[in-house]
């Protein structure tokens, strides 16, 4: 196990951290101020990156797939609130979770309905592909490095949105106590459009960031959303800050877990045992960190409505 | 907990719909084997010995759901330690239903108790993700046991003997099991829920708060029922285990887990008889509909979604607003 | 010289910025029905929820019957026989007036581990719990479901699944809450011929009520014990005149 080894996965964990950022942060807010158990946020994520592949078969260019795939994903996500979530808000959470199930159902067989089940991919735009000298004897891609960067600067720039403007306020506001701020007179449905607008862009923005790295294809968006709750059961529902610290914690424990596994159970294992228990416990690894944390707090380690 | 609707019927056992609708459920299926004589006996037996087996664990998780306000998302868990249990043993040459059986309800008995432990601290949609979560953990771990199969999955060598005696070799007969286990869990899941340990885990449902300050510590009252709800859990994984010959890490997804809460749902909560009839419904609808098209997933997602808006209640509750509009 | 049924030492609680609960110290005799008034906001039912468990105080102890019971779980204390009401009704919606008070009067009759045998059925039970039930004047509406009960009725359910529950100390949060004239008569004459059974601890507002029962009465005002002892003497003390009892007796 060399440094640079560790530092590599240590990016790929940031790496994992943030995409999973930019889906719980949607995830975490709808439930927050609606209350809303939605188990198809992952979609989503899976039809950001299936629009960005076919509007790049349709254009040749990244920069405009990825417009076109926000702006279609949105579309989508609108339409899907319109039409299902909508009448689920005074539903229980019971009701909410079979219904978007459904959902996952109709769009998963959707996807595979109308591009094949086989795995898609895009190419990396040409100036950000190739790898980059971060260090001697330390390569990394540099496709995942603007990852990275785009993440941090979306959870920047959420950060400043929800700390300092006013809806960021109200956003807030809604997560900690929702019927008050609607007895305040503020609309809360018009206020939960914009929060869910804005996750289902995120969602999609980080299915068209992965697009180029992972394979596209149906059921994408499902382990991945299970990784998103764990994030926002860790984080605390309804808090941005914890559903940020809880991707990168996540994401860092899961990533480094697999990598290392075998190689630290082999200081107290021998190699064959290593090599078959390892995997298995770096799998369970995130499982077990949740239950730690839920064991500790119930609520999570920033819950927006307080302990 | 969760708020959730009226259950369709109130357990009190009159000459109700609550007496009647078992029976003629069970003497159905005992029925079947001869009726199908005429035609394709042994799919059909498979197939409801197959509806049979997610029933039961389909009843069990309509003890939590609809009797306990605890949305366990993470049911398949259960099903997929029993299943295991049968099949690692297999692997090993042991194929003894009287070791076999055991195993897996320890098995599914020691995991309700670790992960409701932790679960059971939670409330409301954190109860749900931790349960689907600790689902997907058990998935993940048998995917990576590479001895059994891994993501693969492990045949199962022959079906279980029971004490020596093949009995669920012979399709009829492994029929006439299930069936027997099938009564049998539904017989003492319906006495738990009437008896004083009963009482206290539906009162907890309804006011969790009140029924502590009466003196009952109702986090042990709620882990001892997960418990035994994931033990039924076990029983139906290792009879699934039999029925297929085979296991997979599929058996404990976290898309079982949702079938499950489906057909309870799709049943009627609340009714314990209602999961029976969710079961038949989904696994037929199933059937049917994926013998229609390929995509058929993409009829059945919005049916769900139709149900959950409009159908309150499952084929219970539609059942009685039917009986109740008669002229 | 015997032990006080219940002696609280010194209770802290701070809701963030706010002090709920300001040094409070108090000890109810045996026996005696012991109100405690305020104005709203004074902090009576908060006192009521570090008393009985739902809450934790940050700093004091609580004994019941001598016993520490400050670190105790909510269960733990009703077991020892601390049994309460709510404010606000806090009933099982779904089981009929019988089947709450049962409830109760199961938790005091050995174990509820118990998964066979119809507890509906049994009729040492029902028996006791419609005793109860008599007592408060439920008696014809024991089988309706709670949720199907007048508020007045729902509060008088509310004590009597506290009685039910055989207690040692009553603790009663604003039993009389939104009832009319017939159910706030109802409730004092029951609470009447309840006085000198156990001791009980009653939060209200009804001021009639409260100088018709209690033996002695403790004043909260924003947190804090401002006098405390028999009701003509608070009744006439300026202080507590000057602050809450003014207005009241206007």
């Amino acid at each position: 196990m060399s440094l640079s080894l560790l530092l590599v996965q240590i990016l790929n964990g940031l790496q994992l951290g943030v995409i999973l950022f930019l889906i719980a942060a949607g995830l975490t807010l709808v439930f927050g101020v609606m209350d809303f158990v939605n188990l198809a946020h992952g979609v989503q994520y899976m039809l950001g990156a299936y629009l960005a592949v076919m509007f790049y078969g349709l254009t040749d260019n990244f920069a405009l797939a990825l417009i076109l795939a926000l702006a279609s994903a949105l579309v989508l996500g609108l339409l899907l609130e319109f039409a299902v979530f909508r009448h689920l808000y005074d539903r229980d959470h019971l009701d909410q979770v079979i219904a978007t199930l459904g959902v996952i159902l109709f769009v998963n067989q959707g996807v595979k309905f109308l591009w094949g089940a086989a795995p898609l991919s895009l190419p990396i735009p040409e100036i950000l592909s190739g790898s980059v000298v971060l260090m001697p004897g330390l390569l990394y891609p540099v496709w995942r490095l603007v990852i990275i960067l785009a993440g941090l600067a979306v959870a920047a720039l959420l950060f400043v949105l929800v700390t300092y403007t006013r809806v960021g306020m109200l956003v807030r506001a809604g997560a900690t106590n929702a019927p008050m701020v609607s007895a305040l007179g503020v609309n809360i449905r018009r206020l939960f459009m914009v929060v869910f607008g804005f996750g289902t862009m995120l969602a999609g923005f980080a299915g068209v960031m992965v697009a180029p790295i992972l394979s596209v294809e149906p059921g994408m968006g499902d382990s991945i959303l299970i990784l998103a709750f764990v994030v926002i059961v860790i984080g605390g529902i309804g808090s941005i800050r914890g559903a940020f610290l809880g991707a990168l914690l996540i994401g860092l424990v899961d990533t480094l877990g697999r990598s290392f596994s075998v190689d630290l159970l082999r200081l107290f294992l021998d190699p064959s045992s290593a090599r078959t228990v390892g995997p298995a416990l770096a799998s369970m690894l995130i499982y077990l960190l949740m239950a730690v944390v839920l064991f500790m707090r119930p609520a999570g380690l920033f819950p927006a409505k307080g302990r | 907990m969760v708020a959730l609707p009226a259950p369709a019927v109130q357990p009190r056992l009159r000459w109700s719909a609550e007496g009647i609708v078992p029976l003629v459920i069970f003497a159905a299926f005992a029925a079947l084997p001869l009726a199908a004589a005429f035609g394709a006996k042994a799919y059909i037996l498979a197939l409801f010995s197959r509806i049979m087996i997610f029933a039961i664990a389909a009843i069990a998780l309509d003890l939590l759901i609809g009797y306990g306000g605890l949305i366990s998302f993470g049911h398949a868990a259960f099903v997929g330690l029993g299943a295991y249990a049968v099949g690692i043993l297999s692997a090993h040459g042991i194929s003894d239903g009287l070791i076999a059986l055991p195993v897996a309800l320890v098995a599914s008995a020691l995991f309700g108790l670790a992960t409701g432990a932790v679960c059971l601290r939670t409330r409301g949609v954190y109860f749900i993700m931790i349960t689907l979560a600790f689902s997907q953990m058990v998935f993940f771990t048998a995917s990576s046991l590479a001895p059994y199969g891994g993501d693969d999955g492990l045949t199962v060598q022959s079906r279980n003997t029971i004490a020596g005696f093949a009995l669920m070799r012979d399709e009829q007969s492994f029929y006439y099991v299930v069936l027997g286990f099938l009564v049998a869990s539904y017989l003492l899941c319906r006495a738990l829920i009437g008896s004083r340990f009963g009482r206290v885990f539906r009162g907890a449902r309804e006011n969790a708060a009140r029924v502590a300050s009466m003196g009952y510590d109702v986090f042990r009252y709620q882990l001892v029922a997960y418990v035994i709800a994931g033990s039924f859990g076990g029983v139906s994984g290792f009879l699934l285990a039999n029925a297929t010959e085979f296991v997979s890490p599929a058996y404990m997804s976290w898309q079982r887990s949702g079938e499950l809460v489906i057909m309870v749902l799709m049943g009627g909560l609340g009714t314990l008889y209602g999961a029976i009839l969710g079961a038949a419904a989904f696994v037929l609808a199933e059937e049917w509909l994926s013998g229609l098209t390929e995509h058929w997933k993409m009829i059945f997602g919005p049916l769900l979604i139709l149900i959950v808006l409009f159908a309150r209640g499952g084929l219970v509750g539609a059942a009685g607003r039917l009986s109740r509009a008669k002229p | 010289m015997s032990v006080p049924p219940l002696r609280l030492d010194a209770l802290h609680k701070r809701f963030g910025g706010l002090l709920v609960t300001d040094n409070v110290s108090l000890e109810v005799r045996p026996g005696e029905l012991h109100a405690i008034i305020g104005p709203n906001g004074a902090g009576k039912t908060t006192l009521i929820n570090q008393i009985s468990g739902v809450l934790a105080p940050d700093a004091g102890r609580i004994e019941l019957a001598g016993r520490d019971i400050t670190a105790l779980p909510m269960h733990a204390r009703a077991t020892l026989g601390l049994a309460r009401s709510f404010q606000i009704t806090s009933v099982l919606p779904r089981f009929s007036a019988l089947e709450n008070v049962a409830l109760a009067v199961q938790a005091r009759s050995g174990s509820s581990f118990r998964f066979f045998g119809r507890a509906d059925r049994e009729a040492a039970l029902n028996d006791q719990a419609a005793a109860m039930l008599t007592e408060v004047g439920l008696a014809e509406r024991m089988h309706v479901p709670t949720m199907h009960l007048a508020h007045g009725e729902k509060r008088v359910l509310e004590l009597a699944i506290a009685l039910a529950m055989r207690p040692k100390l009553l603790l009663l949060d604003e039993p009389m809450a939104g009832t009319g004239r017939e159910e706030t008569e109802r409730l004092i004459t029951v609470l009447r011929s309840l006085k000198g059974r156990f001791p009980i601890v009653l939060v209200e507002h009804d001021m009639a009520a409260v100088f018709a029962l209690a033996d002695r009465i403790s004043v909260l005002i924003y947190g804090r014990i401002l006098a405390s002892g028999p009701p003509d003497v608070v009744r006439a003390d300026p202080a507590v005149v000057a602050a809450y009892l003014g207005d009241e007796m206007e």
